[in-house]
């Protein structure tokens, strides 16, 4: 912390390392809501996003699947892909038994959203994670945390929560620690680490990237011939960089996706764990 | 933590802190796709599946049976030839039965046929051998007679005794003749 406030006090000399309000290239596109205000109405960048996403997740597979042939031609052999794999290594594998075929398009839904959202960070001009704002992933993941309850209270009825907090066979003075700890992970970690994992990383990632371009542009700016040369090695591990981001993007659309997989399998058979 | 809230209050910038449109705005987002994939999206694939499935299971059924129709014909045309190579086999031996048949009759025939040329050739040689006799018998006697009458002259000219000198004269010719032919 003091670290970073050093160089916003000396603000005249020396490099001033961005913040988080920085990094949404506000200049190209305002993008709505303050950070860290609850009820800012305004509309931007963010949203826009995040509504471009479902245009263009829909239209996509809205083409793939309207031709139905037996021998598939190319957009359709990619969208029956895509499809293929949330839906058998994925809700398949996961899931399992004979229904698990009720709870694919929550998770083909999740996956291709989160991963559309995500990669919208590396895309040039675009250059914002959606997820890399709380409210969005608070969403989504509530979305999935009431999902699941609501599957286990309709499978078990109200006994869910018993199933979910009180193992089986463990003594009575084990289950004054265990049942508190279940209650705490299940009920309160759970959606907390589940969007809390996708913003982090996509916030964190978004931030490295900021700070490097500008760290080069303050570098390429200070006219000193040593500071300019060392610019090329931050490029360099920029690039670097981004190339890893672009990995998280894509696996935490997976993590996320198959965390929510595991959650709804455990609701289904809270009886048997 | 105390000086991260106060600096976090100072900028406006708590990183945790949600703005409830942009969450408003994803959960809808969300819900709007969720709501094409479970209309459209996914009962469109898994129908193609379901199609794709049933086309490849069926020409499976289709491929199988055409191969045990064609095991069916190949068992049959097997069938056939062995029966045609028993009926071309029977039909050899019956020819080769035939052809023994017909050349014994052949050989049989001929036998019969020169046994009986030759039987023709010894009654024809017998009848001429008769034939011979009873002329050899008539001139004989002339020739006896003609010898006798120039031997004898005049005198034997009498009719009575002239014939019994011939009577006696062929008796004894005939008793020769059938001694020899006992003999022989």
């Amino acid at each position: 912390m003091i670290a970073l406030a050093l160089p916003a006090a000396t603000t005249e000399e020396g490099f001033v390392a961005p913040t988080i309000e920085d990094t949404h290239y506000r200049d190209i596109l305002p993008w709505g809501g303050e950070y860290g205000v609850l009820l800012d109405p305004g509309f931007g960048k963010q949203m826009l996003l995040t509504i471009l996403s479902v245009v263009l997740i829909a239209t996509f597979f809205l083409i793939a699947s309207r031709r139905r042939q037996l021998v598939p031609g190319k957009v359709q052999f990619l969208g029956e892909a895509a499809y293929g794999f949330v839906r058998n290594s994925i809700g398949k594998d996961i899931i399992g038994g004979r229904d698990f075929l009720k709870y694919v398009p929550w998770l083909f839904t999740a996956f291709f959203f989160v991963l559309v959202n995500n990669i919208f960070g590396a895309v040039p001009f675009l250059q914002l994670p959606t997820f890399s704002h709380p409210g969005s992933a608070y969403g989504i993941a509530a979305i999935f945390f009431l999902l699941w309850v609501g599957i286990g209270l309709k499978k078990h009825g109200i006994r869910y929560f018993k199933l979910a907090v009180v193992p089986s066979g463990v003594p009575w003075y084990i289950l004054l620690i265990v049942v508190p700890i279940e209650i705490i992970s299940n009920f309160i970690v759970r959606p907390v680490t589940h969007s809390l994992r996708l913003f982090a990383t996509m916030l964190a990632g978004h931030l490295i990237v900021t700070l490097a371009g500008s760290a080069i542009e303050y570098m390429m700016m200070t006219g000193n011939i040593l500071l300019q040369g060392t610019s090329v090695l931050v490029l360099v591990g920029s690039v670097a960089m981004y190339m890893l981001e672009a990995l998280i993007m894509i696996l935490q659309a997976y993590v996320f996706t198959l965390l929510a997989a595991i959650y709804i399998e455990g609701a289904l058979h809270a009886d048997a764990h | 933590m105390l000086n991260a809230a106060i600096m976090a209050a100072e900028e406006g910038s708590n990183p945790l802190i949600p703005n409830l449109w942009e969450l408003l705005v994803t959960v809808v987002g969300f819900a709007v796709l969720l709501f094409i994939v479970f209309k459209y999206v996914m009962p469109a694939f898994e129908k193609t599946f379901a199609e794709r499935t049933e086309a490849i299971e069926g020409g499976i059924a289709k491929a199988e049976a055409a191969q045990a129709e064609a095991n069916a014909a190949l068992d049959e045309y097997k069938q056939q030839l062995v029966d045609a190579r028993t009926e071309a086999n029977r039909i050899r031996e019956e020819a080769r039965a035939e052809g023994a048949q017909i050349l014994a009759d052949l050989k049989e025939k001929a036998a019969a046929e020169s046994a009986r040329i030759t039987e023709q050739a010894h009654v024809q040689i017998e009848a001429e051998r008769q034939a011979a006799v009873v002329s050899l018998r008539a001139e004989v006697g002339t020739l006896a007679t003609d010898l006798a009458s120039r031997i004898v002259g005049e005198s034997l000219a009498d009719d009575a005794r002239s014939s019994r000198v011939i009577d006696r004269f062929l008796a004894d010719l005939e008793t020769s003749s059938q001694s020899a032919g006992a003999a022989k």
